[in-house]
C-alpha cells in the first residue's frame, strides 16, 4: 500500500533537515502507530506525505499503491486515496460545512470516475454518516470548523474521512485536545472505518489513543528516523519509560 | 513555492484577455467635438431637444463646476485628467433616426447586447426583466415598455422622460443630488446624456425587475448617465444596472449620478453589477468610475437597499448613500468589491439618520488581490432629531497574496444620545493552510479559492435579485480567475 524508503525531508525556508532516512512499509488493512518525542518529525511526516508546501524532499522515495506519491499534486494524492486528519483543522468562515463536504466529495468522485451526487443525495449521505459518528446534524449548517470545540473539529475530520473513503488515512495527533468521551467517540468512528483494504498511520505522542485504536505495529520516531519498531506492547513500554532514552540516542 | 505566493504569481498573469466584454462594436458614430465648454453643453442639450429650463440647469452646473476642485481625499491616485480631451457626446448614427421599435434598431447594436448576454429582441428577452440599453450617450432600446404602461409604471430613457413627463423630471431632478453636490456631480449635471427614468405611482408594486445596461463603446468618450427613480407612496420597485466597456489603452471616464426618492411606505431595491474594464495587468487603461449615488427616504417607513457587486474599473470613487428623513425609514448597503492587479477602489456608503427610529445596515465585503488597493470609507451620521435611530455596520476585508492593501475608514457622528451605532470590522487573508486543507480534501486550487471567496461574500450575494445572483457569483469567480490554479 505505502512504501517509504530512505526519506529525507527538510524545511524549505531554513533548510533544516527533519526527516533523515525514514523507512516504513504499510500493507492493506494495517494500522501503524508512530510515536515519538516532540520535534521528532511526526507531523512533518504526515505533511510531506500529504504534499504540504514548505517542505523539500532531498532524498528517498514514497510509493503509494505502486505510484510515485511525491510527483503528485496535493489534490491528486487525495484523489488517489490519501487522507490526512489534521491536528489543527483550519477554520473557513462563511463556507457552510455541508457545501464544503459536498464539494470535497464530488471533486473526489469526479476524479475517481464516479457520478456526482446531487444536493438531496448528498444531504442524505452526510446525515447518515453524521449520525453514525454521533454528530449533531446542525453542525452541517455551520461554517467549516468555525467556533467548533476541539472535539467537534476532530469529529468533523472523521466525518470527512467517512465521506471520502480513503484507502490510507493519516491521523495527526487526533487525540490532542480531546477529553475522554470525545476521544472514545472519535476512536469508535475510526474503528468503524477499519477494514481489510484500508490502512491507517496513527501519529500520536501519548499511548492513550492506542487503547482505543489498537495498532498492528508501533514505531518510535526520533530525530527523523524510525529507531524502533514492535507490536502494541511497545506503546505500553513507552508510556512507562517515556522518550528520554530515545531523545538521548538522537 | 508557497500556495499564496503561487496565487500571487497567477494573479499577476491575469491579463486583459480574461475580460470577455472587451470587444468593440464597429458602428458609425455621431459625435460632437472634443472638449468641454459652454458651447458643448449647449450642443448636448440641443441634440436632446431639451427645454430651456434644462439647458439653464446644465449651464449653471457647468459654471459652478469650473470653479470647483477635483476631490483629492480618496485613497486613489491617477494622472491628472484633462477634461478637454474627452468627447462628451457619442451616439450611434442609426439612433438619431429614433427607431420606434426593436425592428428598426441597428442589428449591430442588438448583436452587441446579445454578446454581452443582454438579449433585447422579443424572443430571447430575459423573462421578468425589463431592460433599458444605453450605448455611449444614448439609450438604444427599452424592452417591455407596454407591459409596464399597463400598470402605469414609467420606465424610459431620461431624455425621453424630459419630453414626455417634464413635470415629473423637473420636480425631482437634482433634488437628491444637487448640481453642486460635488465635482463629479456638477460635471454630470452639465453634460449628462442618458440614463433611465423610473416612476412607480402610488400603491403599485412593479411587476418585473427593471434594468439598465450601460455600455461605453466609443473611444476617448466619457459616459455621464443620470438615473432618477421615484417610488411614490406604498410602491415598490427593484432595479438593476450592469456596466461593461471595451478594452482600451487609454482611461475612459464614467461619472454617473443616481438619485432615488422613496415616499411613504415605499421600497426601492437598487442593485449594481459593475464590470467596467479594469485595465490590464500593468494598470494600463480601464475606466475611471466616479459616481454619486444617493437615495432620499422621504416618506415614513420607506426603505432603500443598495446592493453592489463591483469588480471592474481602474479607479473607483463611489459611496451610495441614504438620507433617512422619514420616521421609521430604513437604509441598507450591501457591497462586494473586488480589486485585482492594479485596480484602486475607494468605496463605501453614507447613512444620514434624520428621522426618528430610522435604521441602517451596512455589510461591506472587500476582496483585494494582486497589487490592488481598496478602501472602505463610510459615514454614519445621527442628527439631533434621530431619536432611537440604529445602525449596524460590518466591514470585512479579505486579502489574497501579500502585495495588496485593504483599509477601513469609518466615520461616525452621533448627535442624539438615544441613537445606537455598531461597527464591526475584520481583515483576513486566504491562508496557505486553508488552501492546503481544501486541496487535501480533493479540490484543486481554483475550486478551493472560489469556495473560500464565495463563503466570504455569500451574505451580500443573497441580497441580489435571483435573476442576477448566479451571474454575479460567476463574475466574482471570473474576477479572481488566474489568481488560482
Amino acid at each position: 500500500m505505502l512504501s517509504i524508503q530512505n526519506l529525507h525531508a527538510q524545511i524549505e525556508d531554513d533548510q533544516k533537515m527533519i526527516l533523515k532516512g525514514l523507512n516504513l512499509e504499510i500493507n492493506p488493512g494495517e494500522v501503524h502507530a508512530i510515536m515519538g518525542p516532540n520535534g521528532a518529525g511526526k507531523s512533518t511526516l504526515g505533511n510531506v506525505l500529504a504534499g504540504k508546501d514548505g517542505y523539500e524532499v532531498t532524498e528517498g522515495s514514497v510509493f503509494f499503491k505502486g505510484e510515485d506519491l511525491l510527483s503528485l499534486e496535493v489534490e491528486e494524492r487525495a484523489h488517489a486515496g490519501l487522507f490526512l486528519a489534521f491536528q489543527y483543522p483550519v477554520e473557513i468562515p462563511g463556507v457552510q460545512m455541508l457545501n464544503f463536504l459536498r464539494t470535497c466529495t464530488n471533486e473526489t468522485r469526479i476524479a475517481r470516475g464516479l457520478p456526482e451526487l446531487n444536493g438531496m443525495e448528498f444531504l442524505k449521505l452526510a446525515r447518515a454518516k453524521a449520525a453514525e459518528l454521533k454528530i449533531n446534524p446542525d453542525m452541517l449548517k455551520r461554517s467549516v470548523n468555525s467556533g467548533f470545540s476541539g472535539g467537534e473539529k476532530k469529529r468533523a475530520e472523521i466525518l470527512q474521512m467517512a465521506l471520502l473513503e480513503p484507502q490510507f488515512a493519516i491521523l495527526d495527533e487526533t487525540d490532542s485536545g480531546l477529553d475522554i468521551d470525545a476521544l472514545r467517540i472519535v476512536s469508535e468512528g475510526v474503528n468503524a472505518l477499519r477494514d481489510a483494504k484500508r490502512s491507517f498511520l496513527v501519529i500520536t505522542h501519548y499511548q492513550r489513543l492506542l487503547d482505543h485504536i489498537k495498532p498492528d505495529h508501533v514505531h518510535v520516531l526520533a530525530d527523523g528516523q524510525i529507531v524502533r519498531s514492535g507490536g502494541p506492547e511497545l506503546a505500553l513500554e513507552l508510556e512507562e519509560r517515556g522518550y528520554v532514552h530515545y531523545e538521548k540516542a538522537a | 513555492m508557497a500556495a499564496t505566493a503561487d496565487t500571487v504569481e497567477r494573479v499577476k498573469k491575469i491579463s486583459a484577455e480574461t475580460y470577455k466584454y472587451g470587444f468593440e462594436t464597429d458602428i458609425e458614430m455621431d459625435r460632437i467635438p472634443k472638449g468641454l465648454n459652454e458651447d458643448i453643453v449647449r450642443m448636448i442639450s440641443a441634440k436632446k431637444n431639451e427645454p430651456e429650463w434644462l439647458l439653464e440647469w446644465r449651464l449653471e452646473a457647468y459654471r459652478r463646476w469650473t470653479q470647483m476642485e477635483e476631490p483629492d481625499w480618496a485613497k486613489v491616485s491617477f494622472p491628472k485628467i484633462d477634461y478637454n480631451d474627452y468627447y462628451y457626446y457619442a451616439a450611434p448614427k442609426s439612433v438619431a433616426d429614433k427607431p420606434k421599435s426593436l425592428d428598426e434598431v441597428d442589428p449591430k447594436l442588438l448583436e452587441t447586447y446579445k454578446r454581452l448576454g443582454i438579449p433585447l429582441d422579443e424572443q430571447e428577452r430575459l423573462a421578468g426583466v425589463a431592460v433599458d440599453a444605453v450605448f455611449d450617450s444614448v439609450s438604444v432600446a427599452t424592452t417591455f415598455k407596454h407591459k409596464l404602461e399597463e400598470v402605469s409604471v414609467i420606465f424610459m430613457p431620461i431624455s425621453e422622460a424630459v419630453e414626455k413627463h417634464p413635470e415629473l423630471v423637473r420636480k425631482y431632478l437634482g433634488t437628491v443630488v444637487p448640481t453642486t453636490d460635488n465635482y463629479f456631480a456638477a460635471l454630470n449635471s452639465a453634460v449628462f446624456t442618458d440614463g433611465s427614468f423610473v416612476y412607480v405611482p402610488k400603491g403599485v408594486r412593479c411587476p418585473m425587475e427593471l434594468s439598465t445596461y450601460f455600455r461605453i463603446n466609443a473611444q476617448e468618450t466619457g459616459q455621464f448617465e443620470r438615473t432618477l427613480i421615484v417610488c411614490d407612496d406604498d410602491a415598490y420597485v427593484s432595479y438593476l444596472e450592469g456596466c461593461t466597456a471595451p478594452m482600451r489603452d487609454e482611461n475612459q471616464l464614467h461619472a454617473a449620478v443616481v438619485e432615488l426618492v422613496a415616499m411613504d411606505n415605499s421600497e426601492i431595491k437598487y442593485s449594481t453589477v459593475q464590470n467596467w474594464y479594469p485595465g490590464d495587468e500593468n494598470g494600463k487603461g480601464g475606466i475611471y468610475n466616479f459616481v454619486t449615488k444617493r437615495a432620499q427616504c422621504r416618506g415614513v417607513n420607506s426603505k432603500v437597499s443598495w446592493t453592489q457587486v463591483e469588480t471592474g474599473s481602474a479607479v473607483t470613487w463611489k459611496y451610495p448613500s441614504c438620507v433617512l428623513q422619514g420616521d421609521g425609514s430604513q437604509g441598507e448597503f450591501y457591497s462586494i468589491a473586488i480589486t485585482n492587479n492594479l485596480q484602486q477602489a475607494d468605496t463605501g456608503t453614507k447613512m444620514i439618520h434624520v428621522g426618528k427610529n430610522t435604521r441602517s445596515r451596512i455589510i461591506s465585503k472587500g476582496i483585494s488581490a494582486g497589487r490592488s488597493d481598496q478602501t472602505y470609507r463610510g459615514l454614519v451620521k445621527m442628527l439631533p432629531k434621530a431619536e432611537g435611530a440604529r445602525n449596524f455596520t460590518q466591514c470585512d476585508s479579505l486579502l489574497i497574496g501579500d502585495r495588496c492593501g485593504a483599509h477601513t475608514v469609518p466615520y461616525i457622528e452621533a448627535a442624539n444620545p438615544s441613537a445606537a451605532v455598531e461597527h464591526e470590522a475584520t481583515t483576513s487573508k486566504v491562508s496557505d493552510d486553508q488552501l492546503f486543507y481544501c486541496r487535501q480534501r480533493g479540490m484543486d486550487e481554483e475550486k478551493a479559492l472560489a469556495l473560500i471567496v464565495n463563503g466570504f461574500v455569500k451574505e451580500v450575494l443573497q441580497e441580489l435579485p435571483m435573476e442576477f445572483a448566479v451571474e454575479a457569483q460567476a463574475l466574482v469567480e471570473i474576477s479572481l480567475e488566474g489568481s488560482v490554479g
